[in-house]
């Protein structure tokens, strides 16, 4: 029998695959295709203080291998996302889950995360300081070591929860970032979030995005991922949460090679709704190819 | 909401730039409803309205517009297609007992199968299709056991000028309109009437809720176009 389980912030997750946020809604949406209790964990939404419409449409463009959007945070707020969207949840989903939080200011991302410190069915908040698509904020706090530590610093002495922060690759180096965030008292990273792009409609000459630009995401990516995660788990001793373009228990299997103790799934879940119970139910096999019953020992294998 | 494994039984040009593709067996749909096609080679599923059901095979009338329906197009019979199928909420036929259905060009699309629906209940609809020109309005025959006027900008075919000319020239007795078609011909209807439903347009990444890709505007707040939609009441959605 192969061994799934993982432990990440002091909570077992009974595989590694957790889809990523953004790209699985509130969780519920996809217990229409399957029972989601299958899932590791689950990150949310990413969820703000105040309610948000986001940005206009079109917010999201394919590319080859991938697409991008510049979605903006659409969520209700942190006080509706407690008491109606994780009520929702908790009625399709018996494990705890990761809230996912966007901000435009210190006080912001603050509030939100004392706010999922006070819910039961969250284990860890994951901060997000890499969004690309809000302006003034998100991916601001995300690509200067100082400002991302002086966050990280001021949440944890408010917040009782495992913080996870959530790290840009729209960055020079991104070992740089992890040092300083786990410095500043993180006790997980995740990444990597989407990379700045853009698509232009050669029919109007314009970008096809609303906004310009967005994130980059989906089987692309993967490469690109992988490298940063390989180079972040060897910068720092906390664990490491990979994602970036995973579409298969192979590329679960390599993520965690380099170092990641859990996975998330994200574009692959909106294209492929049943992506993440798919890669669960094959990561046995792949682990049986490479003569491995326990999950947890290939953690940074390749290192 | 499903996915299913189809096996395109036809796909047939119907102009130089338009095709319908009949995919089976699938279960039956809610006129309205709309399917996701993968398409080798893309990412993202191209999004299309149920346009007719036999009670086994499901036809989709589509146009190549980019790469995707390009690829589409060179489909051929017997191949296997990746779909999934029943999303969105679809046409509420409960609502109406003289419906009066409206298409601008291919926003015809999802009014044929609405049509048979009603027909189904006992409930004679009536058409009124509009387009550029009448070249648009290729896939007409496919209507010609149902009550249609028409219309085209350029007189081509049927009334000459817009959908909501043609419709106020008429003076037609109904209690419900259903209507697909661009976003500015939507934007015009309420100019004349308010009493409907209309299929609206974004461009989507999943399809199914999950990614907030289509969110709109309405009355009652943020709505996903792809969930909570396609069909919105007219006087729900604020265009922008
Ligand atoms: C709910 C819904 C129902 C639809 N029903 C029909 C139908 O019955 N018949 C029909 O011909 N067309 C329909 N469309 C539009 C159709 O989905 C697009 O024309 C098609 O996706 C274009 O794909 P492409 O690869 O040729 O274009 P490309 O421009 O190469 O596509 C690139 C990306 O943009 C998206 N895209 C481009 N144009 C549109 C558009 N107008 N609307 C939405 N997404 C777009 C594509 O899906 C793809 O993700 C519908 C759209 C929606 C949202
Ligand atoms: C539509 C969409 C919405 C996203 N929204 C969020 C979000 O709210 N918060 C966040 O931290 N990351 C968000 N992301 C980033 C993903 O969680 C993930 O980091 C990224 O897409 C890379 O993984 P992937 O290639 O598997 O999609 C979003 C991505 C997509 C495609
Ligand atoms: S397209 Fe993803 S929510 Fe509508």
């Amino acid at each position: 029998m192969t061994d799934l389980k993982v432990s990440l912030l002091g909570h077992t997750l009974k595989n590694p695959i957790i889809p990523a946020s953004g790209t699985f809604g509130f969780g519920y949406e996809f217990a229409e295709w399957y029972d989601i209790n299958c899932l590791g964990s689950i990150s949310l939404k990413g969820t703000t203080l105040s309610e948000r419409y986001g940005n206009p449409l079109p917010r999201v463009a394919e590319c080859s291998s991938g697409m991008l959007n510049a979605i903006g945070l659409q969520n209700k707020g942190v006080d509706k996302v407690i008491s109606e969207e994780i009520e929702k949840l908790k009625a399709v989903y018996s494990d705890k889950v990761i809230a996912n939080v966007g901000g435009h200011s210190e006080e912001e991302y603050i509030s939100v995360c004392e706010k999922f410190d006070g819910c039961d069915k969250v284990f860890a908040i994951e901060l997000n300081i890499s969004c690309p698509n809000v302006k003034g904020g998100g991916m601001a706090f995300g690509v200067d070591p100082t400002v991302a530590s002086n966050l990280v610093a001021k949440i944890k002495k408010r917040v009782k929860k495992p913080i996870m922060v959530k790290l840009s690759p729209n960055v020079t180096s991104i070992s740089e970032m992890a040092k300083a965030v786990e410095g500043a008292g993180a006790d997980a990273i995740s990444l990597i979030n989407t990379l700045v792009g853009m698509r232009i409609d050669i029919a109007t000459a314009k970008p096809i995005l609303a906004t310009g630009s967005g994130g980059y995401s989906g089987k692309g990516v993967f490469p690109v991922a992988l490298k940063m995660i390989y180079d972040v788990k060897k910068a720092v001793s906390i664990p490491v949460v990979g994602m970036g373009g995973v579409s298969s228990a192979k590329d679960a299997v390599e993520m965690m090679m380099a170092g990641a103790t859990a996975v998330m799934v994200g574009t692959q879940n909106l294209i492929n709704p049943y992506a993440c119970k798919e890669i669960i139910e094959t990561l046995p096999a792949v682990l049986n190819k490479i003569k491995t019953e326990k999950i947890s020992d290939i953690i940074g294998r390749a290192q | 909401m499903k996915q299913e494994i189809l096996t395109v039984k036809s796909n047939i040009a119907l102009a130089s730039d338009v095709y319908k593709m009949t995919l089976g067996e699938c279960e039956k749909p809610i006129p309205g409803q709309f399917v996701e096609i993968a398409v080798d080679g893309f990412t993202l599923r191209r999004p299309f309205c149920v346009y007719d059901y036999d009670g086994k095979n499901m036809t989709v009338l589509y146009k190549v517009l980019g790469e995707g329906t390009k690829a589409m197009s060179k489909m051929q019979s017997g191949q296997k297609a990746d779909v999934l199928t029943g999303l969105g909420n679809g046409f509420d036929i409960e609502k109406s007992s003289k419906p009066l259905l409206i298409g601008g060009g291919l926003g015809a699309a999802p009014l044929l199968y609405l049509a048979k629906c009603f027909r189904e209940k006992g409930i004679e609809p009536v058409l009124f299709l509009g387009a550029k020109t009448a070249s648009e309005l290729c896939f007409l025959s496919d209507f010609k056991d149902f009550k249609v006027y028409t219309s085209t900008d350029d007189g081509s075919e049927g009334f000459k000028g817009t959908i909501v000319d043609g419709l106020k020239n008429l003076s037609l007795d109904f209690d419900r309109f259903y209507a697909c078609g661009s976003v500015n011909m939507l934007k015009s209807l309420p100019s004349f009437s308010d009493r409907g439903y209309i299929s609206m347009e974004a461009r989507m990444a999943c399809g199914f809720g999950a990614c907030m890709g289509c969110s709109i505007h309405t009355a009652s707040g943020t709505k996903r176009v792809c969930k909570d939609g396609p069909i919105f009441d007219v006087k729900e959605v604020i265009f922008d």
